[in-house]
């Protein structure tokens, strides 16, 4: 047998689709859950990092490229899905127990690693790190927030933006509490106030105005929403000095075969699947700014 | 993230369907057509057995004469609305049903009959019968979503039995059907046939026809007639002015562009605008 | 003849197959050359008549080959003419492209079966174990089946099916002899001479044919035909013919710089010219010899306990191709249209470090309004907007990220074939991601 077909089913066989179950549903918005789901592989459950994406395959229906929330203390991987296609709707129906396929994950992480500072850096050089979602978009962010609850000590300030339509499209609502007992700093908005609400009203970018940024050079941004939300949101960064090459995105294109050999996903050069999903916005903004590229 | 499998045209509440207590219920109607999509349901045969065991097939008059009042969770409606008591009829079906599928040409642009949408019914009434005066019909034929809201519309002439079954299954999923909107040329091309349009010069539609029918005629050697009606942003214009351009009248295109799906508005436009003037010249 | 007649005769082939550039073969010994392909279990697919072209097909015996015929192709229009000749190959590329033999139109890729527990078992078909032998392909259709090995083999994802095709199939070339109006070859330094990529090379003259062999396989079934050592005058009278083809390639593209041009040109007002006239049909991309897409859908029997999961060849000209929850990405002609000439002439050179084109003319000749690419090309760069105040993204000589390994390192991509390691530096000098890496770090070494 020849090398790239060897290669090819080597230890990562992109096109394996592998067992799972869901073992719990979170519901964290009128239509919105967190999916936990118990991968009969269990490597492939460690195997993740943040911002990549698995592709959940419900068979009959298809697949869907959903990206990882994070994963439980009981090794269950988490996918905050909204119901908007068939697959998400199969998900919906089929509720706990239900049985369905995973391939992954795939894709570009955050930028989580370079957030580290070199061994002969002093607690002055750490950066500031900012997170700005959209509704939905603080599902592939959450990871991050993970991922920096058990680093704290590798960044300085960390403040999370998160705008909603409404106050009850705000996600991870429960989780709030928590983030802030490890110094994360939240601050919410939304499009539509109801009687409960006492917070701030308007687009997100209005909270990025107005945030105290010390040491915007080195700040790192991470923005995850509407493509529009996120152009505006880089910049408002760029605006107050954060270079567009912090700032990081993640985008959304039609994901069939995840490896960048169906050609759906592309953009410009990039293919959203393997290149992406997570871009430095530098990289992609001139791919970003072209209407119906 | 993302969920492409969604068509975001044909957003339904189909949800739910699967989790009735008792099997949906389905009805089959008719309205101004020749019955060509219902005797597709029947050709199911193993398919329709199984279909049988999931749903009631509860007015399906072609098949049987028993009948039952509705309501229906799911209709089928072949046909086009010719007459003035169809169309309080298609009302009643619509007030009845929970998701109502327009099933064919006829139901999803008025069909080969809405030929008559481009001349005089009175006139066509005196040439056919011999007492014009019983005759008691619109003007027009025109498809099921000119008078009520369609959840669906599966096209062809006659549709695809295939396609039908997968809309059938995508609803007891609890799914929103969804058929291809694209060209016919790219089922050619998947079956190997070679294009008759190019290497035969024959007028073909299929450029702008949705597929569907798996590209039949082109493998006949025959260009495509557009049967499953255009395709999503179809380009009529440019396919017309193209063959105008390779020494064809426009007076010869307008009859392709009004065929089965003549009223469909895509192709109506275009054959209006190829030969404005064509009504008079060929009034029947 | 007797054991060690043959035997002679079998040293003495394989003599002049050593000692010669180019072998001749009688025109009969095609047959010879078929017969021994399938004796060796290959399946021989090649040139035949069928439905008013020259298509691809299994091939049986030199009979089934379109002899005496040849093609006039012009920008939507393909007529088959008799030549009245002797000549097997005196025609141009068809409607079909090899592709379909690699990478075929339908293919089932996965299954997936629910068990008694309500839970999925899921497997892959295995690979197809038919082995194809190629016989007469051209060269843009060698550059065509090296693109779709960067493509589908030399990235850090293989497409196992299409791997296990092409890696067993046997390729069997010609040397082109007559040019369509519609070729552009010699634009794209892909032909019309069968430089390397084959096991064997035909060209075919008047009397004959001269064999050039390019692989030790090549070799093998050459040392099994009956052959002779080229004469000078039948290598002459091969190269005459050949420069025959060469002289009547009229059509041109410029890629000077093709890359930037488009990309630079992406709200060209010519798209929109472009977008009256494209159908949208998919043709172009279907009749391409480089054209990858495709989409996985499920199939499954009513009850929905079996499902296939089949690929089937796609298009960036279908409306549904870019659809996403948000609404579909590319929704217009024009959009659609770009998007396939700027990916086939310009960002195809990031991803893969060569042009998607080979300059075969099949899209010029099989779009049904005869929309010509070339022309396009040339329309934008007669007119081209002005320069970017922003310099525009060089391509990055990291392909992706393998998975597994390095997945946070966005530079890590494999290297491309054929591109050097001096090649990947030259690039990455002014490249985005070299600027980034720079950024990152100075934004450290800023505060120490």
């Amino acid at each position: 047998m020849s090398n790239t077909v060897a290669r090819a089913q080597g230890s990562h066989n992109p096109w394996q689709v592998t067992s799972a179950t869901i073992v719990r549903i979170d519901r964290e918005a009128p239509d919105v859950s967190t999916y936990e789901l118990r991968m009969a592989d269990p490597v492939q459950a460690e195997s993740f990092q943040p911002g990549q994406f698995n592709m959940l395959y419900v068979p009959g229906i298809g697949e869907a490229a959903i990206s990882i929330s994070g994963k439980t203390n009981d090794g269950l991987l988490q996918h905050t899905v909204r119901t908007v296609g068939a697959v998400t709707a199969a998900l919906e129906r089929g509720g706990v127990g239900f049985s369905l396929g995973v391939r992954g994950p795939f894709g570009t992480p955050w930028p989580v690693d370079r957030l580290r500072p070199s061994p002969s850096s002093t607690p002055a050089d750490r950066r500031d790190v900012i997170l700005v979602a959209g509704g939905i978009g603080l599902a592939p962010l959450r990871s991050v927030i993970t991922h920096l609850i058990q680093h704290r000590d590798e960044v300085n300030q960390v403040d999370v933006l998160l705008g909603a339509r409404t106050p009850s499209d705000l996600i991870y609502a429960s989780e709030f509490e928590a983030w802030a007992d490890h110094g994360i700093r939240l601050q919410t908005t939304v499009d539509r106030a109801d009687a409960t609400w006492s917070g701030h009203v308007g687009v997100v970018t209005v909270l990025l105005d107005r945030l105290a940024i010390e040491q915007p050079e080195s700040t790192i941004l991470m923005t995850c929403g509407p493509e529009v939300m996120m152009r505006f949101v880089v910049q408002a960064a760029s605006a107050r000095g954060i270079p567009e090459s912090n700032a990081w995105v993640t985008l959304e294109r039609n994901m069939n075969c995840a490896i960048g050999l169906c050609g759906h996903c592309q953009l410009g050069p990039e293919f959203v699947c393997k290149d992406g999903p997570v871009f430095r916005y530098d990289r992609i903004s001139t791919w970003f700014h072209v209407q119906g590229l | 993230m993302n969920d492409s499998n969604k068509h975001p045209d044909q957003a339904t509440e189909a949800a739910g369907l699967k989790s009735r207590p008792q099997a949906p219920r389905l009805a089959v109607f008719k309205f101004a057509s020749c019955d060509g999509c219902q005797l597709q349901i029947l050709s199911c045969e193993d398919e329709l057995l199984t279909i049988a065991d999931q749903v009631q097939i509860v007015h399906f008059l072609e098949a049987s004469s028993h009948f039952e009042e509705g309501p229906y969770d799911v209709a089928l409606v072949e046909g086009s609305i010719t007459t003035a008591a169809d169309r309080d009829r298609i009302r009643q079906v619509r007030q009845q049903s929970r998701f109502l599928i327009a099933i064919g040409a006829c139901a999803t642009s008025g069909g080969i009959q809405a030929l008559k949408n481009w001349g005089d019914h009175h006139e066509f009434s005196r040439c056919v019968y011999a007492e014009p005066a019983y005759i008691r019909t619109l003007s027009t034929s025109t498809a099921i979503s000119e008078h009520v809201t369609v959840d669906f519309e599966l096209r062809g002439c006659p549709i695809n039995r295939l396609q039908l079954v997968e809309v059938i299954q995508a609803l007891l999923r609890g799914q929103s059907p969804r058929t291809p909107r694209h060209s016919v040329c790219i089922d050619c091309k998947r079956r190997g046939t070679v294009c008759v349009a190019v290497a035969q010069d024959k007028v073909c539609l299929g450029p702008v026809t949705q597929s569907g029918c798996g590209a039949i005629c082109p493998s006949f050697d025959r260009g495509c007639y557009g049967c499953f009606g255009p395709a999503g942003q179809p380009n009529c214009e440019s396919l017309t002015e193209h063959w105008i351009g390779c020494g064809r009248s426009p007076v010869s295109l307008v009859p392709l562009m009004r065929n089965f799906n003549a009223d469909a508005p895509a192709f109506r436009e275009e054959g209006d605008r190829i030969d404005p003037d064509y009504d008079q010249g060929h009034v029947l | 003849m007797g054991w060690g007649e043959a035997e002679a005769m079998a040293m003495s082939r394989q003599e002049t197959l050593a000692n010669a550039a180019s072998l001749w073969l009688e025109r009969s010994t095609l047959d010879e050359l078929i017969r021994l392909l399938r004796g060796e279990g290959f399946t021989v697919v090649g040139p035949r008549l069928d439905q008013g072209a020259i298509v691809y097909g299994e091939i049986e015996r030199a009979s089934d080959l379109p002899r005496g015929w040849t093609d006039d192709q012009k920008p939507g229009k393909y007529r088959l003419e008799n030549s009245g000749g002797e000549a097997y190959f005196e025609y141009n590329v068809g409607p079909h492209s090899w592709k379909q033999f690699f990478f075929p139109p339908r293919l089932a890729v996965e299954r997936a079966k629910r068990e008694e527990n309500g839970g999925w078992t899921f497997s892959r078909p295995e690979p197809s174990d038919e082995r194809y032998a190629l016989l007469g392909v051209r060269a843009c259709e060698l550059a065509a089946i090296a693109v779709q090995d960067r493509v589908m083999m030399n990235g850090p994802y293989v497409d196992r099916e299409y791997a296990a095709r092409r890696e067993s199939a046997l390729i069997i070339a010609v040397n082109c002899t007559v040019a369509a109006e519609t070729c552009f070859c010699t634009s794209m330094g892909s032909g019309p001479r069968c430089q390397a990529d084959f096991d064997l090379a035909l060209t075919e003259t008047e009397e004959g044919f001269v064999l050039e062999v390019g692989t030790e396989a090549g070799w093998e079934i050459a040392a099994r035909l009956e052959h002779c050592e080229a004469s000078p005058d039948q290598l002459a009278s091969a190269d005459r013919l050949r420069h025959r083809a060469e002289d009547q390639i009229s059509k041109e593209m410029s890629n000077d710089g093709i890359r930037d041009l488009l990309l630079n040109n992406l709200n060209h007002p010519h798209w929109d010219k472009v977008a009256a006239r494209c159908l949208s049909c998919t043709n172009c991309t279907m009749v391409c010899p480089t054209c990858f897409c495709s989409t996985v859908n499920d199939v499954s029997e009513l009850a929905g306990d079996e499902v296939e999961r089949v690929r089937q060849w796609d298009s960036c000209f279908n409306l549904e191709f870019g659809y996403t929850a948000g609404g579909t990405v590319r929704n217009s002609i024009r959009n659609r249209y770009r998007q396939w000439l700027t990916h086939k002439l310009a960002s195809w050179h990031d991803q893969f470090d060569t042009s998607g084109c080979v300059g075969c003319g099949r899209c010029i000749t099989w779009c049904p309004v005869g929309i010509d690419l070339t022309e396009e090309v040339e329309a934008i760069r007669q007119q081209p907007a002005k320069r970017r105040e922003v310099p525009l993204p060089q391509p990055r000589p990291d392909a992706c990220v393998v998975p597994g390994e390095a997945a946070a390192d966005q530079s890590n991509r494999p290297r491309s074939v054929g591109q050097t390691i001096d090649d990947r530096q030259r690039g990455a000098s002014d490249s985005a991601e070299a600027q980034q890496d720079a950024s990152i770090a100075d934004g450290g070494t800023d505060r120490e």
